[in-house]
């Protein structure tokens, strides 16, 4: 029992000694934890996307991929109809290599 | 007055790295990048980092922010290409496994070379490597076709330098498959492996690749020049996306630096896209060659100390080209409208 009581008193030591040391190491830039400050966001939409990115990472990923996507079609799209009124022919093309 | 005297508006608060950016500036880099990417036919992700960082944005935001656009980007550059039928859809699906697998063995690979402690200058050196072998390729290939033309050798599409290509399509290992958009029949294999390979240099090297596929569908698989550019943005749409996915899985992601930059971008990649109607193949790989051989410079001068002036060759590089392919597209289709009026007045 002393011998199991020494050993965790010399182990809480060693943790003791070694947490600051590790601290003030720091660890890896891409270990580090990046959190959005959301005091200072009035808007709604940013706030909870903000609030997401540092609640849940995963939810967060899927809302850029599929908002990014979405985002891309409809500038796609818009375009296109802009690019129509040009008059230019936008289906066809030549293909000379020289 | 007020407004032109306080220019607080031109900056605007990035939520989630906190800080505030000149919003004009990323509009413009999303402008530039679309244009020579809907040219070339590459996300051009080595393009944008210097710019992110010279507008004040955090290096730790900089890449997943960058892939995330360039997916965007890619997607309205693929449909305008599509419309060309720049695209080779079947093509694109079959190299997808092969770029995918070999990212992930490049990686495995960088990780191996991070075990031993040797990564950062094996990669850079490699990239420098691969790059100066492009650019001599591309120069070379067009000394060549200059010749062949003076020669009088022609082909399907005009004159030709490079045609390894067509040794390879010897190859005749089943399946055969005709990809219809390229206009050529191999086995199916080749594609595979070269996307493979390319995959495994790309995620070796920490880059989306377009720039080593790109030469590579031209050179290797055989596709006319407007094709390889058309379906190489489909590649890095489909890759761009998955990348945006697990760099926002690390939390390295500004989601409203991303819609910025993909609103400049989508009228820059009109103008590349539509550029690659008036350019000639070769046109298209000249330009690129350069672009290549400013991207090689750019990292020898990193490599050897010089950060500022790398940064400073490639927002030129950026520039130039910008302007260069910018010029082809309007007055081709200057052109192209005076000849349909003039058919009209005629008719």
């Amino acid at each position: 029992m002393t011998k199991k009581l020494m050993l965790m008193a010399g182990l809480l030591g060693l943790d003791a000694l070694l947490a600051p040391l590790a601290r003030a190491a720091g660890g890896k830039a891409s270990d580090l934890v990046v959190v959005a400050d959301t005091r200072v966001l009035d808007s709604e939409i940013l706030l909870y996307f903000a609030n997401l990115y540092n609640t849940n990472i995963v939810l967060f990923a899927v809302w850029t991929v599929v908002l990014t996507a979405a985002y891309g079609c409809l500038l796609g799209v818009v375009m296109d109809k802009l690019m129509a009124l040009t008059g230019l022919d936008l289906t066809s093309r030549k293909i000379v290599e020289h | 007055m007020e407004l032109m005297a306080d220019s607080s508006w031109l900056y605007m608060y990035m939520p989630i790295a906190g800080v505030h950016i000149f919003w004009p500036g990323l509009v413009l880099i999303g402008f530039s990048v679309g244009v020579i990417g809907g040219f070339f036919g590459m996300g051009g992700a080595w393009m944008v980092t210097p710019g992110l960082n010279i507008l004040g944005f955090p290096m730790a935001f900089a890449i997943g922010t960058d892939i995330a656009h360039i997916a965007g980007k890619s997607m309205v550059s693929t449909m305008r290409h599509s419309k060309f039928g720049n695209v080779d859809y079947k093509l694109g699906v079959v190299m997808l496994a092969g770029t995918m697998v070999g990212i992930e063995i490049g990686a495995q690979l960088v990780m191996w070379l991070e075990r031993l402690g040797q990564v950062g200058p094996v990669v850079r050196w490699v990239y420098v490597g691969f790059l100066a072998f492009i650019a001599w390729m591309v120069f070379y290939d067009y000394a060549k076709a200059v010749s062949n033309k003076r020669k009088g050798l022609s082909g399907q599409h005009g004159t030709e330098g490079v045609t390894w290509y067509k040794a390879l399509h010897r190859i005749n290992i089943p399946p055969m498959i005709h990809f219809r958009a390229s206009g050529f029949t191999c086995s199916a294999w080749l594609p595979i492996m070269v996307s493979l390979v390319t995959g495994i240099l790309a995620g070796f090297l920490g880059i989306g690749g377009g720039l080593l596929r790109m030469p590579a569908l031209v050179y290797l698989i055989g596709c006319p020049t407007h094709v390889a550019v058309g379906t190489d943005l489909f590649e890095v749409m489909i890759s761009g996306l998955y990348g945006a996915f697990t760099y926002t899985l690390k939390g390295r992601i500004e989601i409203v630096a991303v819609f910025v930059m993909l609103t400049g971008a989508a009228i820059g990649a009109q103008i590349g896209t539509v550029a690659t109607k008036y350019s000639k193949g070769y046109g298209i790989r000249l330009a690129f060659g350069a672009a290549v051989l400013c991207c090689m410079l750019s990292i020898i001068l990193k490599q050897v100390g010089y950060t500022q002036s790398a940064a400073a060759l490639i927002l030129t590089t950026i520039g130039v080209i910008c302007l260069y392919i910018m010029k082809i597209m309007f007055v081709g289709a200057a052109r192209e409208l005076r000849e349909k009026k003039a058919g009209t007045q005629i008719g």
